[in-house]
């Protein structure tokens, strides 16, 4: 840990926030909470053009890929086979190797499937990929993911979109203290302080989106996330006082009248 | 003419067209897209030189906002 940038394999971030594209009104204001938050990568899906519609906006008209790293993510995808290919495509299309991994195991939880994940992790490190991996936050999971060569752990905080926040810390900071690569919490952050939660703790960066998109204002919340990432990396870094049981004053207590 | 499946959807295309023949048709040669053909991915080098035929299966796939 240091006050240095994070630095995802060979990818250097100036926020340690990322931010998710998806579920927001429109383009527009996807845009607009990309650019209040802060974040110099944001996560992207891979779909099929609609060639009926050709006149429909695309994301890349609004968020241009030189000025933002795209991060393609598998969401979505049930398989490692689904996966793969999703992110074979997103390769050919972007020529990055930089992607996210997410295989899912169940619709109503959107729990990663780890076996398929751990699996699909071994392939695409094979095929060249730098790979950062939506996990569960069991640490012996995220350690073989380690071993496998992923360039960063991605432990869920708590279901993709339920805003719950942490639910597990224990488990967050067991696999905190003993990674070696960047650990970005992802999925279930549900406000700013849940994420200053995370970087309090140690987390190397935050990754948020339907906590930005699913706001009131998504932009003032996208600034919120922006302030609270740097809050809670600054408190982390500072290192915190001893909590105490009893009261000790402030003011001293020598020359009391 | 020749039918294909493009992106689920059946459509007649003239015989002898190529990827970057039918890109260029759906106004998407000057887009950031990656190409399936039949199960294969086509680096983008070479859509010149991937002819289409009859029962083909193409997928046009690009970048979309998500999380």
């Amino acid at each position: 840990m240091s006050k240095k940038n994070l630095k995802v394999a060979n990818v250097t971030l100036k926020s340690r926030l990322i931010v998710g594209t998806g579920k927001y009104k429109s383009l527009k204001e996807t845009a607009k909470a990309v650019k209040a938050s802060g974040a110099d990568m944001v996560t992207v899906a891979v779909r099929r053009v609609n060639i009926l519609d050709k006149k429909k906006p695309i994301l890349t008209d609004y968020l241009n890929p030189k000025k933002f790293i795209f991060l393609p993510n598998t969401a979505g995808c049930f398989t490692s086979e689904d996966a793969l290919r999703t992110l074979r495509l997103a390769r050919e299309m972007g020529g990055w190797k930089l992607v996210k991994l997410e295989v899912l195991g169940d619709k109503k939880t959107l729990y990663p499937n780890m076996m398929e994940t751990l699996k699909s992790t071994k392939t695409l490190v094979k095929e060249g990929f730098k790979v950062m991996v939506y996990c569960t936050d069991d640490p012996l999971l995220a350690k073989k993911l380690e071993d496998l060569g992923a360039s960063a752990i991605m432990p869920l905080a708590s279901p993709i979109g339920s805003g719950l926040g942490i639910q597990s810390k224990v488990n967050i900071s067991i696999i905190i203290k003993q990674s070696k690569v960047p650990v970005i919490i992802d999925a279930g952050i549900g406000t700013a302080s849940d994420a200053t939660i995370a970087m309090e703790m140690g987390c190397d960066g935050v990754l948020i989106n339907s906590a930005i998109a699913n706001a009131k204002n998504p932009i003032l919340m996208a600034q919120a996330f922006k302030n609270a990432v740097i809050s809670g990396r600054e408190a982390f870094l500072s290192g915190r006082m001893k909590k105490n049981y009893f009261a000790e004053p402030s003011s001293p207590t020598k020359g009391l009248i | 003419m020749a039918k294909i499946q493009l992106n689920g959807k059946k459509i007649t295309i003239k015989p002898k067209i190529t990827i970057f023949d039918l890109l260029k048709r759906f106004k998407l040669n000057n887009k950031k897209v990656a190409i399936e053909h039949n199960g294969i991915i086509i680096p983008n080098n070479i859509y010149k030189k991937k002819f289409l035929k009859d029962n083909d299966k193409v997928e046009i796939v690009h970048f979309i906002g998500g999380g």
